[in-house]
């Protein structure tokens, strides 16, 4: 009899429980945060816009490597020069989305390894053909080898020129030019292409709370490239953070030796507009991160993240434009900056982490 | 009072509950042990790791390599001969020392439950668990209708200590008063059908669980003793735990403590359990041997027994409050954290960066974590103070016998704690290569800055 009595207790419970949601819904108080409208808004205005535009401007980089090609002069050299600049400051809104295609090609392998390595790409070159796919080549590919074609290659611009010219190499160097930019430009529409037909639904669907779903694996990404790809690779190991002594020559653009600054507080804007959810073309501002945590109650976190960025931001402007002279002249203005972008490790790591009690992926085991 | 004492340890009672609660356990642990081994996780949380975070004084319990998996083999193996009564005392003990060599290999994983599990088993080697239905007792052609009282008790009390103890730790400002951690566990449910993005958002009911579970910890062992609450009680048990186990990733923690909580039924419950078991195994082995079924299981050293197993429950009773004899706040230090029953008190998530510099020329570099932990490790290690003192002297080892000189080890450490703002953990001042695990307070720990009150 008991038993019985039990049973529908249990039972009781459970259909009380559950009809009782449907009441307490329109008392609104604490009503579910609507994750698909922030990853649509993410998707929507920042992500595809983003690609967008970088896809863009590779095909403005292609026109003007066409026009060098065609007729290699200091005019075309300079204009080839100022569209990948502009390409690779677009590069640096992307850079922290290595989820979907991307990761699955292993886009961001291909796009932006650095520093790049000279022998390889000198011997690519003599090869005349080379699998620029190909692992082994992910540090002779992207904006980085572009950076030594165009910058690094030799010492003057005029010297420069004649590789492209009087050189008894100068059609292989104009073929591996090429090869270059068309390699980067074809995955990049590879990429957005995926994003506009498929993968955007398939993100902004992805909502659930398990390892695998978009959301998760997105937000752990978007740590793991600022401290990495942010942190890390533009600051911090250059500044020899993790080494014994400083390594200027891990600096990104090394040899065009004015665009390093650019290039990091390009990415740190990137960073800072995703946390915010700031469209990438109007900057008006919608569902993101920022917004989640205000729902979390954690609106002084929001605020922290936001200082600490601006702080960090202010002590990248002091450097000088190129880090490898700066890291030569005065370290302490880079450890400066490392530091300052450290302490938002910390918060988006620990904190915002914490407030979303994200299933990380990474840890498979029983928990207490 | 020592009279009192005497006639109750001469009561006897039924043995059904016993040897039910040997053939559940058995075979739970077996189940468990596969379970693991399916999961890859003895490669992936014992041989993969090039470091393993060790319990004090029990450095030297290290994983075997390869023999790793002959040891699970041997645990899964006992646990099978313990669920069949089959050399009993010999796979008990096996049982319990290989169970207890594995959780001691590596804390990382360091749960209650597995706490729980070895000293149930050591429990169980003094108890006469193989006494009837068991293959034991068929080969001995012997069995015993009843066994002394306390033997079922024990187990009762043990199952009881867990339950009073975990209810007594939830006794506490954040649980209580804050709903923490589960105002931020719950919302990130929202997965679940029906109430994930209804009720486990709902702040009264982040509070409503926080004070349900402290009552039903409370309370639980009570209303299982009492025959007139029992089903009700046992109802609860069910529910509660299956309710957890879709809530948080806790394995086999459910099924373990509803199958341990079956011991405080009465032995016509189990009777017919046996019974039931007994006609399925005729059907198929057509049983023909003769058992000669005695009383009285007696017991050949029971004073030593008692003796052993009131100290084993003094110890129990008394370890959880060592807390006290720290000075720190409990959850921010983790001294005194572990083999308490502190089950799902804390959200703690922590950032540890390890600096190492050499003192004579100052010159430093940062380590990364990734490069000598596993995720589940790096993660561990952060916000526990032990695993970042063993951590550093192993840092400073490794980079001693690559070559450095004058080695120095810092950690900048942060760590967030039930939803409060991170704060730094660790004095980064100090050089953890020359302190010393102790039993002591550990100085080096900074101020938590607030207070949770309770137990």
């Amino acid at each position: 009899m008991l038993k019985n009595i039990s049973l529908l207790t249990i039972v009781l419970i459970i259909v009380i429980s559950c009809s009782k949601d449907d009441d307490t819904t329109d008392l609104g108080n604490n009503d579910d945060f609507n994750r698909k409208a922030m990853l649509s808004n993410i998707a929507d205005n920042i992500i595809i816009p983003s690609y967008q535009d970088l896809n863009t401007k590779l095909e403005v980089l292609a026109f003007t490597k066409d026009d060098f090609i065609t007729d290699p002069n200091t005019e075309n050299l300079s204009a080839l020069r100022t569209s990948w600049l502009n390409a690779y400051k677009s590069w640096q809104f992307v850079e922290m989305f290595n989820i979907g295609k991307a990761e699955e090609i292993s886009y961001h392998f291909q796009m932006n390894i650095y520093p790049t390595n000279n022998d390889d790409i000198k011997s690519n070159i003599s090869l005349g053909v080379a699998d620029l796919e190909h692992p082994n080549n992910n540090d002779a590919v992207g904006f980085p080898a572009l950076d030594y074609m165009l910058y690094g290659i030799e010492d003057t611009d005029s010297a420069i020129l004649n590789k492209y010219t009087i050189d008894s190499e100068s059609e292989n160097n104009k073929l591996y030019l090429s090869d270059l930019v068309v390699q980067m430009k074809s995955l990049t529409g590879i990429i957005l292409n995926d994003w506009t037909s498929s993968y955007r639904d398939v993100f902004v669907n992805s909502t659930s709370n398990t390892a695998t779903s978009g959301f998760n694996q997105f937000v752990n990404d978007y740590i793991y490239y600022y401290e990495k790809g942010l942190r890390a690779n533009k600051i911090g190991i250059p500044a020899g953070n993790f080494s014994s002594n400083p390594l200027p020559n891990k600096v990104e653009a090394l040899f065009n030796k004015e665009s390093s600054k650019i290039l990091a507080l390009d990415a740190l804007n990137a960073v800072q507009n995703l946390f915010n959810g700031k469209s990438y073309n109007t900057n008006s501002l919608d569902s993101s991160f920022s917004d989640y945590l205000n729902y979390l109650n954690k609106s002084d976190l929001v605020t922290l993240i936001n200082n600490k960025l601006d702080l960090a931001r202010e002590k990248i402007n002091l450097l000088d434009d190129d880090f490898s002279m700066q890291i030569n002249e005065d370290n302490t203005k880079m450890t400066n900056a490392y530091d300052a972008l450290q302490t938002v490790v910390v918060l988006l790591k620990v904190d915002m982490l914490q407030a979303f009690n994200i299933s990380v992926d990474y840890v498979d085991a029983d928990g207490d | 009072m020592i009279f009192n004492l005497k006639t109750y340890l001469s009561k006897n009672y039924s043995a059904s509950p016993l040897i039910i609660f040997r053939i559940g356990f058995g075979f739970m642990m077996l189940y468990s042990i596969i379970r693991f081994w399916s999961k890859d996780w003895i490669n992936t949380l014992y041989l993969q790791p090039k470091f393993h975070f060790t319990y004090y004084g029990f450095e030297w319990v290290k994983p075997l390599g390869n023999l790793t998996y002959l040891l699970f083999f041997i645990c899964g193996l006992s646990a099978l001969f313990v669920a069949l009564g089959f050399k009993y005392r010999v796979a008990i003990i096996t049982f319990f020392l290989s169970f207890t060599y594995i959780e001691l290999m590596d804390k990382t994983t360091y749960l209650n439950h597995y706490y729980f599990i070895s000293i149930l088993s050591f429990l169980l080697i003094f108890l006469p668990a193989n006494s009837s239905f068991s293959i034991d007792s068929y080969l001995k052609k012997k069995s015993y209708r009843l066994v002394p009282k306390w033997s079922i008790d024990a187990i009762k009390l043990l199952v009881s200590i867990v339950y009073v103890y975990a209810g007594l730790t939830k006794i506490n400002s954040d649980w209580l008063f804050k709903a923490m951690p589960l105002k931020i566990w719950l919302p990130s449910k929202y997965d679940l059908p029906f109430i994930g993005e209804t009720l486990m958002q709902q702040n009264w009911f982040h509070y409503a669980m926080s004070w349900s579970g402290m009552i039903y910890d409370l309370t639980i062992p009570f209303l299982l003793l009492y025959k007139k609450t029992r089903w009700f009680a046992f109802a609860l048990v069910v529910f509660f735990h299956v309710f957890t186990g879709i809530l948080f990733p806790i394995g086999m923690f459910p099924y373990v403590m509803i199958v341990s909580s079956l011991i405080f039924f009465e032995a016509g419950f189990h009777h017919k359990i046996i019974l039931f078991l007994k006609r399925i195994l005729n059907y198929f082995f057509k049983l023909k041997q003769k058992i000669q079924v005695k009383e009285i299981y007696n017991f050949k050293h029971q004073k030593i027994t008692i003796i052993v197993l009131s100290l084993f429950f003094i110890v129990q009773l008394f370890l959880p409050f060592r807390y006290a004899l720290y000075p720190n706040e409990l959850f921010w230090t983790e001294e005194g954290y572990r083999f308490s029953w502190r089950v799902m008190l804390m959200e703690k998530m922590g950032y540890a960066n390890f600096k190492i510099t050499n003192s004579k020329t100052g010159i430093f570099f940062y380590v990364d974590n990734q490069d000598f932990l596993t995720p589940l490790q790096e993660k561990q290690m952060s916000f526990q103070p032990d695993f970042i003192l063993e951590y550093a002297h192993f840092l400073g080892d490794h980079f001693k016998s690559k070559g450095h000189k004058n080695i120095q080890v810092f950690v900048e450490s942060y760590v967030a704690l039930n939803g409060r703002l991170s704060q730094p953990f660790i004095n980064k001042n100090i050089d953890l290569y020359q302190q010393k695990e102790t039993f002591n307070p550990k100085e080096w720990i900074l101020p938590f800055n607030d207070e949770i009150k309770g137990f």
